[in-house]
């Protein structure tokens, strides 16, 4: 009795434990389940509401992806030039252009199933990789892999990889070009022009 | 007199603003020819691969996107063996045949579902894997984005495929058509996602060709790039 005691005590103990540190693997799937179940069901988003999906997307997506560290993975050596308060709007933009793209691809290939690969973590780990796979007919699954990072707030997105293209670090040529024709400032008003362009497609739609 | 004012008149439009990127000393050309192909797309290319997904059932797409990989799996074999993956190799070989038979020509991708992976090589990926560098970034007429390596490769590949090789032309040049546009309807997902994510459209597509190709060089684990963070 003491015993059956003490083994349903160890399951409880681990299924709060588990609640509070979710492991990368099953975030990633999650999330990603969650976000394509309702996308699928919901009328509004099938026939192109994109400000549903980007409301979705903030709601559901968005908490578990380190923006900050995106922005500056994308900025590269350029991000010491920018100060503090460049390095905010930097990112509440560059924030807004993934948040929109990616939501698009979520629509886009909604009616693909993701697959997940074996993932191997030691419990020490800091940084982990999450690697997902879409079928399509004829060619070879398009890989979707994602990188996280444990903070103190759990495990958190920083990079997103398609069929080995990062989002992120895909940026960086074309940001590099921006601030040494117009400076960091130049960059945030063309991030920023490309955002309102963007709404207002979505909104014509 | 006249030519030299002229070739002056070159650099300094292209030398404005625009740092020099080592990976694509072309760029003046290959933008050119970037938007001619943007051009050609938009006229014939994109509408008659949106007319034809459309049109057509979900399975006849799958089925003619399946005829062609099973084409594709004898060169990707080819090219396993060249790699030095000889049971990769032999896994495609059991793709060619499995598809060719039970999956009616190649139309049905039964090797898959009993568990023979597709793969993905080419030439220009077999020439990367026995380290040689990209080179140049350089935008080929019509096919887009390529690197120097890769449009070799590219020419390779052309040579080696079967069915510009076929006798009979009217056949031989309806299934290109055929294959052109069910590649370009499989990436009209992607065209709207790229839209959606460029700051400059030229320079986005690029950076994901170059980054897409080194990938699959190092079969989807490349060693980490210089981070300069």
């Amino acid at each position: 009795m003491k015993h059956l005691f003490a083994v349903f005590a160890a399951l409880l103990f681990a299924n709060v434990a588990l609640a509070e540190d979710v492991a990368p693997d099953a975030l990633v799937r999650g999330v990603a389940n969650d976000v394509l179940d309702i996308i699928r069901k919901d009328k509004d988003i099938r026939s192109g509401d994109t400000r549903k999906v980007v409301e979705l997307a903030d709601v559901k997506v968005l908490p578990h992806f380190d923006f900050t560290r995106m922005t500056r993975l994308a900025m590269g050596k350029d991000w010491r030039k920018a100060t503090p308060e460049q390095q905010q709007q930097l990112t509440a933009e560059f924030r807004a252009l993934l948040v929109r793209t990616y939501s698009k691809a979520l629509v886009e290939y909604r009616d693909q199933t993701i697959e997940f690969k074996p993932f191997k973590m030691q419990p020490a780990d800091t940084d982990a990789l999450v690697r997902t796979t879409v079928a399509q007919a004829g060619s070879k699954p398009i890989s979707i892999d994602y990188n996280l990072e444990k903070t103190d707030q759990g495990w958190k997105v920083y990079d997103i990889a398609v069929a080995g293209v990062s989002l992120v670090t895909n940026y960086r040529s074309s940001f590099a070009e921006e601030v040494t024709a117009n400076g960091v400032d130049g960059l945030i008003a063309s991030l920023r022009t490309k955002n309102k362009s963007g709404d207002s497609s979505a909104a014509k739609k | 007199m006249v030519v030299l004012a002229g070739l002056s008149g070159g650099c300094a439009t292209t030398g404005v603003a625009r740092q020099d990127d080592p990976r694509d000393p072309l760029e003046g050309f290959n933008r050119a020819m970037f938007s001619f192909n943007e051009g050609f797309d938009t006229v014939l290319l994109k509408p008659v691969a949106k007319g034809y997904d459309v049109v057509m059932p979900l399975p006849v797409k799958t089925g003619v996107a399946n005829f062609f990989g099973n084409i594709a799996d004898v060169f990707i074999g080819v090219n396993d063996l060249l790699q030095g993956k000889p049971g990769d190799a032999v896994g495609d070989a059991g793709r060619f045949i499995f598809n060719s038979t039970f999956g009616v020509l190649g139309l049905f991708d039964f090797a898959s579902t009993i568990g023979l992976d597709k793969h993905d090589e080419d030439f220009g990926q077999t020439m990367g894997r026995w380290g040689m560098g990209p080179g140049p970034y350089l935008v080929v007429p019509v096919f887009g984005p390529r690197d120097m390596r890769d449009a070799a490769g590219l020419a390779l590949d052309i040579e080696a495929d079967p069915v510009g090789h076929l006798s009979d032309v009217p056949v031989r040049n309806s299934l290109t058509a055929v294959r052109f546009v069910s590649i370009r309807a499989d990436l009209l997902p992607a065209d709207k996602i790229i839209e959606e994510a460029a700051l400059d459209k030229y320079s986005y597509i690029r950076d994901a060709y170059l980054q897409r190709r080194r990938s699959q060089v190092y079969d989807g684990h490349p060693p980490p790039e210089p981070d300069d963070e």
